[in-house]
C-alpha cells in the first residue's frame, strides 16, 4: 500500500510549465530523495503534497495526489487538516520569534490544544525525537534565536513533529548548515524513518546517497528516473541521470 | 597632481557632509534652547501686569495673595477679607467687606480739581483713599506707589511651575492678574489625541493587515496611492471638512447645542493620522519573512491564526512606532483642531464638550500676545510642555522596543 500516489501532476506558474505530468508513488516509512539541478521543479513538487503552492498567486495545478487514499486536491479538502498530517521543514531554519518551548508548542496551540500537561509532554517528546532535548531542556523559556543554526533547524524539525504528522517534507534541510550539524540532521532523518514517510529535496549527492532509500531525478519539470537509491547511484538507466550524478552538469 | 586633486575633492565632499550634519544638529539644539529660554522665563514673573501694583490699607494683615484669589476678589466672588484670611481683618465685621478700587474709579471718589490740572495729585489722592478705607484693595499703576504712599503694596508670588501645570483656569489676559493654569489645555490635548488614536489605530491596523496580507496586488495598487494621497492633503482642508461635515453630524447625532467638541477633533485627527499608521504598520507587517508565515501555515495554522500569532507579534515594534507617530502627529496638529474643537479652555468632562489643545492655544493667541510679555512667555512655556510630551513618548517607544524579549536578528 502506497502512502502517497501522485498521478500526472502538472503545475503552471502563470504561463510557465513547472511540472510536466509527474506520476510517482511513495512507500510508507521510506526516505525518498528528490534530486536535480536548480529550477528543475523538485521543490515545487515537494510543495504539492502540503498544498504550499496554493499561496502563490497564478499557480494552476492538474492531476491527482492521493495521501492515504484521499485526494488532497478535492474541493472539499480541509487544507489545515492536510498540513497537520504533512509536516514540513524548510531550507533555512525559520523558528518563530518566540521561546523554544512556544515554537514547538505552536502547532498544538493553533490546532486547539489547551491541555498544559499534554502540551508539555508533547514538546518534550518532540525535542527528544529531534535530538535537541539534552541541549535545550534548561532553557526552554529562552528565545529560539539564541540557538545555533543547526540547533534551530532541529527545533524546526521538533516543531513539525509535535503535531504528529505521518509525512515529513524536507526542503534542503541541511543546505544552510555546517558539516557537523548536517551529520546530526542526517542521523535524525535515519531515526525518523521508522515512524514517518520522508521526502527530502537535496542538492547534495552524497547526502542523497547516505540518507535515502529511493531517489528521483528531476530535470526541467520532468521526472527522468526514479528507483532505489543504490540502483540510481550505481547503475542509472538514463544518461542525463548519470551525467548529473557524476557531476558532469548541474 | 591628479592624486592630490582626487584627495582634495574627497576631503572637500567630506567637509560639506560634516558641515550639513552639524548645522542640522545645531539648528535643532538652538530651537530647543530658544524654546526653553523663552518658556522658563514665565516662572520669573508675577502674574500682575508689569507697571501695575496691588495695594491695601497698611493695617490690613494680609501678606500675600495668589493669582486665583485676586481674580476671585475682582470678580466679586470673594467679598470680604474673612473669606480670604479665615478671620476678619477688621474688628468690626461690618467693615470687613472688600472695597475694590481700579484707577478708572477715581472720579467716583475725587473731583477733577482735587486731581490737579495735569493729574499731578492722583498719587496723593489714592494714598489718602487707601489710608482711609481699611477694607480697600486697589489695582493701580506702579508709579503712584512712592515712599510717601500711605498704603502697603501686596506681594504677588511668582508663578510657580506647579501652579502653572495644575492651575485650572487659563485667562492669560485677565486683569488685574493673569490666570496661567494650563491643566485644561493639557487635558484637552491628551483627550483629543487619545480619542484620535482610539479611532485611528484599529481602523489603520485593519487596513494595513488587509493591504499586506489579504488584498490582491491589483487592489493594493489602487489602495496604496489613495492612502498616501490622504497624507498630502493640507491640514486646513481637514479642518474645513471637519467643520462642515463632522461638526454638524456630531451635533445632530448626540443632540448637542454645539457640535464643536473634543470628539470632532478626535475624528478629524484620527483621519489625519491614518496614512501614517497605515503606511508604517503595513511596511512593518511586510517585513515578516515569508518563511515564517509558511512555517506557520505548514503547521496547520489558518490565515487568521498566522496573522494573529506570528505576523502581528513579529511586526509589533513597527506597529507601535506607527501608533506613536500617529499620536505625535495628533498631539502637535494645530490647524484642524483649532477649527473643530470649539476651543473652550475648560477642563473637559466628556468628549462631547468643547476642548482646547496646546497647539491650538499657541496658534490662536500668539498673534495677540505682546512680544516679551507674560502672555507671550506663557505660550512658549506651553510649547515646552508640548515638546516634553512628544519627547517622552519617543523615549518610551525606544525603551519598549529595546526591551522586546525575543529580538529579531
Amino acid at each position: 500500500m502506497y502512502k502517497i500516489q501522485a498521478r500526472h501532476v502538472s503545475l503552471y506558474y502563470n504561463d510557465f510549465h513547472a511540472l510536466k505530468g509527474i506520476t510517482m508513488d511513495f512507500l510508507p516509512n521510506t526516505v525518498t530523495a528528490l534530486i536535480g539541478p536548480s529550477g528543475c521543479g523538485k521543490s515545487t513538487f515537494l510543495r504539492v503534497f502540503n498544498r504550499m503552492n496554493d499561496l502563490i498567486s497564478g499557480v494552476k495545478i492538474s492531476g491527482n495526489v492521493m495521501i492515504d487514499g484521499e485526494d488532497i486536491y478535492e474541493s472539499k479538502k480541509d487544507i489545515d487538516e492536510l498540513r497537520k498530517k504533512v509536516g514540513m521543514v524548510f531550507q533555512k531554519p525559520n523558528p518563530f520569534p518566540k521561546s523554544i518551548f512556544e515554537n514547538v508548542a505552536y502547532g498544538l496551540r493553533v490546532n486547539g490544544e489547551n491541555d498544559k500537561k499534554f502540551i508539555e509532554e508533547r514538546v518534550e517528546r518532540s525535542l527528544v525525537q529531534s535530538a535537541l532535548w539534552e541541549e535545550v531542556k534548561d532553557k526552554l523559556k529562552k528565545s529560539a534565536f539564541e540557538l545555533s543554526g543547526g540547533q534551530q533547524q532541529r527545533l524546526c524539525i521538533a516543531r513539525a513533529l509535535a503535531i504528529e504528522p505521518s509525512i515529513l517534507l524536507m526542503d534542503e534541510p541541511a543546505s544552510a548548515l555546517d558539516p557537523i550539524s548536517t551529520a546530526k540532521i542526517e542521523e535524525l532523518i535515519y531515526e525518523l524513518k521508522k515512524n514517518y514517510t520522508i521526502i527530502i529535496v537535496t542538492h547534495n549527492m552524497q547526502q542523497a546517497g547516505r540518507v535515502s532509500d529511493k531517489t528521483a531525478f528531476f530535470y526541467i519539470g520532468e521526472l527522468i528516473e526514479y528507483g532505489d537509491t543504490k540502483e540510481i547511484f550505481t547503475n542509472p538507466k538514463n544518461p542525463r541521470t548519470q551525467n548529473y550524478i557524476t557531476g558532469r552538469f548541474g | 597632481m591628479k592624486k592630490f586633486f582626487k584627495n582634495f575633492l574627497e576631503k572637500f565632499i567630506e567637509g560639506i557632509l560634516f558641515l550639513s550634519s552639524s548645522v542640522t544638529t545645531l539648528t535643532v539644539l538652538l530651537i530647543v534652547i530658544f524654546l526653553f529660554r523663552e518658556g522658563l522665563d514665565v516662572f520669573k514673573q508675577s502674574p500682575v501686569e508689569e507697571g501695575f501694583a496691588i495695594v491695601i490699607n497698611k493695617n490690613n494683615p494680609v501678606k500675600e495673595i495668589t493669582s486665583p484669589q485676586l481674580k476671585n476678589i475682582f470678580d466679586q466672588n470673594i467679598t470680604n477679607w474673612k473669606a480670604l484670611e479665615g478671620k476678619p481683618v477688621n474688628e468690626y465685621e461690618s467693615k470687613d467687606s472688600i472695597i475694590l478700587f481700579r484707577i478708572d474709579n477715581i472720579s467716583t471718589y475725587f473731583i477733577d480739581a482735587q486731581l490737579g490740572d495735569s493729574l499731578q495729585y492722583v498719587g496723593k489722592c489714592i494714598s489718602s483713599l487707601v489710608d482711609s478705607l481699611p477694607g480697600i484693595i486697589a489695582f493701580i499703576p506702579d508709579k503712584y506707589v512712592d515712599k510717601n504712599f500711605a498704603g502697603r503694596k501686596l506681594n504677588m508670588g511668582k508663578i510657580t511651575p506647579s501652579q502653572f501645570i495644575s492651575g485650572k483656569e487659563w485667562f492669560p489676559t485677565a486683569q488685574p492678574a493673569a490666570q496661567m493654569g494650563v491643566l485644561p489645555l493639557i487635558l484637552g490635548t491628551l483627550w483629543v489625541s487619545l480619542g484620535a488614536i482610539l479611532i485611528a489605530l484599529p481602523l489603520g491596523l485593519a487596513t494595513a493587515i488587509y493591504m499586506a496580507e489579504i488584498a490582491s496586488d491589483k487592489v493594493r495598487r489602487i489602495l496604496k496611492p489613495l492612502i498616501e494621497l490622504l497624507a498630502g492633503i493640507p491640514s486646513v482642508v481637514y479642518g474645513f471638512f471637519g467643520l462642515i461635515v463632522i461638526v454638524p453630524m456630531i451635533q445632530k447625532v448626540f443632540n448637542l447645542p454645539v457640535g464643536e467638541t473634543g470628539l470632532a477633533g478626535s475624528i478629524v485627527l484620527g483621519i489625519m493620522a491614518l496614512p501614517t499608521i497605515i503606511t508604517i504598520s503595513e511596511d512593518a507587517i511586510r517585513t515578516t519573512p515569508r518563511e515564517m508565515k509558511e512555517a506557520s501555515l505548514a503547521l496547520g495554522a489558518n490565515k487568521w491564526q498566522t496573522i494573529h500569532r506570528i505576523i502581528l507579534p513579529y511586526s509589533i515594534s513597527g506597529i507601535t512606532a506607527a501608533a506613536i507617530l500617529g499620536i505625535g502627529r495628533a498631539i502637535g496638529e494645530t490647524m484642524a483642531v483649532l477649527m473643530v474643537t470649539g476651543n473652550a479652555a475648560v477642563i473637559p468632562h466628556s468628549i462631547l464638550e468643547p476642548v482646547r489643545t496646546i497647539p491650538a492655544t499657541i496658534a490662536a493667541e500668539l498673534g495677540e500676545a505682546p512680544q516679551g510679555g507674560l502672555h507671550f512667555k506663557a505660550l512658549f512655556a506651553l510649547g515646552c510642555i508640548l515638546f516634553i510630551f512628544t519627547m517622552t513618548i519617543n523615549l518610551l517607544v525606544e525603551y519598549i522596543s529595546s526591551r522586546n524579549k525575543y529580538s529579531k536578528r
